[in-house]
C-alpha cells in the first residue's frame, strides 16, 4: 500500500489570474487586465506563500509555463513549493476542435518532438484508437511545462471528467489514474461538479480513496445532487475531499462561508483564489481559526 | 442522438446521465468517434440516420448534426412519430420551417430547439422584467455578442465556400436574436444591415442592423466573431422602458426602476443587481453549464407531461429563422421583410468547424 501523499490544508487557485469569474464579466475582464503581466501573478504568488501558502493548484493555461519557468529558476526561493496541475485547459482544445476538426487536433496535441518513437506511438495509438495509449500521450504533452517541479498531485478538469462520466468512458478514469502514478509518481484528483456520481464510478473501478475536488459551499451552488446529499457524501464515503468555490463567487460572506466548510467532516483541502494580499489573509486566517484537525 | 460533434457529444453525455432517459442508440457519419464510443461504453452506433429509424424502436432524437441537414431529418422523425430536440439553428429555410412546424403540431409531439440561453437564469430575469410591464413602455433592446472564432485568414474550408451561408449569423448571431425574441418578441422589420468580413473571406464575420418592432420600439443588433478579447462567447442583452432598465449577461441580472411597479413587487425603485449565484435552479448533472442540463430535462419533462407548446418550440425558433432569414434578404438588397429561402445552399459552419471540413 503506498503512502497518501499529504495536502496542505490551504491551496491557491488560478480563476483570477485567467479572466475567470462566476458572478461577473466586467470584473474578469478587469482581472485579465490586472494580470496580464506575468509579474502581477508573481507578486500575488508570493503573497500568498508569504501567508504560508505553498501550493498552487493552477490549470494547464500556456500562461502557467511562465510560472513555472519563474518557480524552477528560482527554487532557493521557494525551496517547499509545490503545484497541482489540473489538466487540460479547456479551451486550448475546443479551439483546436474548432479550428482543424476532432481527430486532427487530437493529433496536434500529441507530442511530436523528441524521440520518433513518440511520434510512432502516438500515430498507432491513434489508430488503433487506443485510449488508454493516447491519454498517456495527452498527459505527457501537458506535463510538460511542469518539468523538475514537484507535482504531488495531477488533477483531471472537470469539464473532462464529467464529459466522460457523462458518456460513460469509465476506462479513461482508470487509464489517467494509472499514468499519473506510474509516469509521475503523483496520486490523481478528480474535479468533479457530480461527486456523489463520480464516486459511483471510481468506487466501481476501485480507485480507492480518490482525491476528488468540487464545489462545497452553503448555498449548494453547482452541487448536483444538493447540499444534503453532499453532506452525507462528505461524512459517509471513502474519498479525501478538496472544497472548491466556497465562497460561491462571493455569494457568501467569507466567514459564513468558510465557517460551513470547517464544519464538514473530513475536508482534507480547501482550495481558494485571491488578487490582494489582505484577501489572501483574511482568508488563509479564517481557514486556520475555523478548521478543526482532520480524523485520518 | 444523431450527430456526435462537440455540441452532439456534450448531449449524449447530459442526457445519458438523465435519470429518466435511455439512450438506445447513436448515430454519426464519424466512423473513428464511434468506434471509440462503442468500443468503450458500449454504445450502439449507426453511421445512417435511415439505418437508425429503420432499426431502433425510439420514443425521441437529439439531433445535433450540420444545420443544413435539420430540415430533412426533423421532417422523418416527426413522421415516424417520434419526438424532436434540435440543436440550433432550425432550419435554414422558412418554408421548411414553416413545414414542420405544422407537422410537429398537427402530430402533437414534442419539439424543441437547443436555445440554451432562454434556460439561463440571468436571461430568464431579465424576460420576466420585461413582460412585467415595470419598465413601463419599452422603446429599445440591444443585444450584443463577442466572441473569439474566427481569427486569422484561412481558406479550404466551408468559409471559402459563398453559396453556404453561414458565418456568425446562423453560429452567433441567432443566439443572440433568439434571446431578443424571448424577452420582447420578434420584430416586424430590420434596417441598416451590414454583415461583414473581418478574416473570412467570403462569408460573415460580424452582423450589426437594427430592427424594428412597432409602437415606436426598436433594436440594434452587434455581433462580432473575430473578437480575441473575449475568452469565450459572451452576450449581453439590454431593455430600455420609459420606468427603467435591464441589462443581462450570462453572470447577472442588472435592473434600475425609476420608481417600483406592481408587476415587479419583489424589485425596488433603483438598482437592483442578481447575480447567477441565487438566479440558477440547481440541475441534476452539471456539464459545461446549467442551461445545457435544464433544456434536457425540459424536453424529457415535456415527453412526459405531453407539453407541445413549452419553451423554445419549432415554433419560436423559426422566428428567430425569419429574422436572420430578413437580415440576409436586407443584404441582399431585397424588401424589407420580405421571407426570403435563407443562404442558397446551407451553413455547414458548426459541423465543418468540428470536423475540419
Amino acid at each position: 500500500m503506498r503512502e497518501a501523499v499529504a495536502m496542505d490544508r490551504v491551496l491557491f487557485g488560478d480563476n483570477q489570474f485567467f479572466g475567470v469569474n462566476h458572478m461577473s464579466e466586467e470584473k474578469a475582464r478587469a482581472q485579465s487586465m490586472r494580470f496580464q503581466d506575468l509579474q502581477a501573478i508573481l507578486d500575488v504568488l508570493d503573497a500568498a506563500y508569504q501567508e504560508g501558502i505553498r501550493t498552487f493548484m493552477c490549470t494547464t493555461h500556456d500562461r502557467v509555463a511562465e510560472i513555472c519557468d519563474h518557480f524552477r529558476a528560482n527554487r532557493e526561493q521557494y525551496p517547499d513549493y509545490t503545484f497541482y496541475p489540473c489538466m487540460p485547459y479547456a479551451h486550448k482544445y475546443a479551439n483546436a476542435v474548432t479550428e482543424h476538426g476532432m481527430v486532427e487536433a487530437l493529433r496536434k496535441f500529441l507530442p511530436e518532438d523528441g524521440a520518433l518513437g513518440a511520434m510512432m506511438k502516438g500515430g498507432v495509438a491513434l489508430a488503433s484508437k487506443d485510449a488508454r495509449a493516447i491519454m498517456g500521450l495527452l498527459i505527457d504533452a501537458e506535463m510538460k511545462m511542469f518539468h523538475g517541479l514537484h507535482t504531488p498531485v495531477i488533477f483531471i478538469q472537470n469539464v473532462i471528467t464529467d464529459l466522460l462520466l457523462g458518456l460513460g468512458m469509465k476506462d479513461a478514469f482508470r487509464f489517467f489514474a494509472d499514468h499519473v502514478r506510474e509516469r509521475y509518481g503523483a496520486e490523481p484528483g478528480f474535479i468533479t461538479m457530480n461527486t456523489p456520481r463520480l464516486l459511483d464510478v471510481l468506487d466501481d473501478l476501485g480507485i480507492d480513496n480518490p482525491i476528488v475536488c468540487s464545489n462545497i459551499n452553503k448555498i449548494g451552488f453547482r452541487m448536483c445532487g444538493g447540499v444534503e446529499l453532499y453532506e452525507q457524501t462528505i461524512a459517509k464515503r471513502r474519498f479525501r475531499p478538496i472544497a472548491m468555490s466556497v465562497l460561491a463567487s462571493g455569494a457568501l460572506s467569507p466567514r459564513e462561508a468558510v465557517e460551513y466548510v470547517c464544519r464538514q467532516p473530513r475536508i482534507e483541502s480547501i482550495v481558494f483564489g485571491a488578487s490582494s494580499r489582505a484577501n489572501i489573509r483574511q482568508t488563509k486566517a479564517l481557514i486556520d481559526e475555523l478548521s478543526v484537525p482532520v480524523p485520518r | 442522438m444523431v450527430g456526435l460533434g462537440k455540441m452532439g457529444l456534450s448531449h449524449h453525455a447530459i442526457v445519458n446521465a438523465h435519470p429518466g432517459i435511455k439512450v438506445v442508440a447513436a448515430c454519426d457519419t464519424s466512423a473513428y468517434l464511434t468506434d471509440v464510443l462503442t468500443k468503450y461504453t458500449g454504445l450502439k452506433c449507426y453511421a445512417d440516420f435511415d439505418r437508425l429509424l429503420e432499426g431502433e424502436s425510439l420514443d425521441a432524437v437529439v439531433i445535433s448534426t450540420p444545420s443544413k441537414l435539420h430540415a430533412g431529418m426533423v421532417e422523418k422523425a416527426l413522421s415516424r412519430g417520434l419526438h424532436v430536440f434540435c440543436e440550433k439553428p432550425f432550419v435554414l429555410n422558412v418554408a421548411d420551417g414553416e413545414r414542420l412546424v405544422a407537422l410537429a403540431e398537427q402530430k402533437r409531439l414534442v419539439n424543441q430547439v437547443g436555445y440554451h440561453y432562454r434556460f439561463v437564469g440571468a436571461f430568464q430575469e431579465a424576460a420576466r422584467v420585461a413582460r412585467s410591464g415595470a419598465l413601463g413602455q419599452l422603446h429599445h433592446i440591444r443585444a450584443e455578442a463577442y466572441g473569439p472564432v474566427v481569427l486569422r485568414p484561412k481558406g479550404g474550408t466551408w468559409r471559402s465556400a459563398k453559396d453556404e451561408g453561414g458565418g456568425a449569423l446562423f453560429d452567433y448571431a441567432c443566439h443572440a436574436i433568439d434571446a431578443m425574441n424571448f424577452m420582447v418578441g420578434p420584430p416586424s422589420a430590420v434596417s441598416g444591415v451590414v454583415l461583414g468580413s473581418v478574416f473570412s473571406r467570403d462569408v460573415d464575420d460580424e452582423v450589426y442592423c437594427t430592427l424594428h418592432y412597432g409602437e415606436g420600439m426598436s433594436g440594434q443588433l452587434s455581433v462580432n466573431w473575430s473578437d480575441e478579447s473575449f475568452r469565450k462567447m459572451s452576450t449581453k442583452v439590454s431593455i430600455w422602458g420609459r420606468n427603467g432598465r435591464v441589462t443581462a449577461d450570462r453572470q447577472e441580472c442588472q435592473i434600475y426602476l425609476r420608481e417600483a411597479h406592481p408587476g415587479l413587487p419583489d424589485v425596488r425603485k433603483g438598482w437592483t443587481v442578481r447575480y447567477t449565484t441565487d438566479l440558477t435552479e440547481e440541475v441534476w448533472f452539471y456539464l459545461r453549464g446549467e442551461e445545457y442540463s435544464a433544456q434536457i430535462d425540459y424536453f424529457a419533462k415535456s415527453i412526459e407531461q405531453g407539453r407541445t407548446d413549452g419553451q423554445s418550440t419549432f415554433r419560436s425558433a423559426l422566428e428567430t429563422d425569419r429574422v436572420a432569414s430578413m437580415i440576409l434578404a436586407q443584404h441582399r438588397g431585397e424588401v424589407p421583410g420580405s421571407q426570403a429561402p435563407v443562404a442558397a445552399a446551407a451553413s455547414q459552419g458548426l459541423w465543418s468547424r468540428l470536423f475540419g471540413g
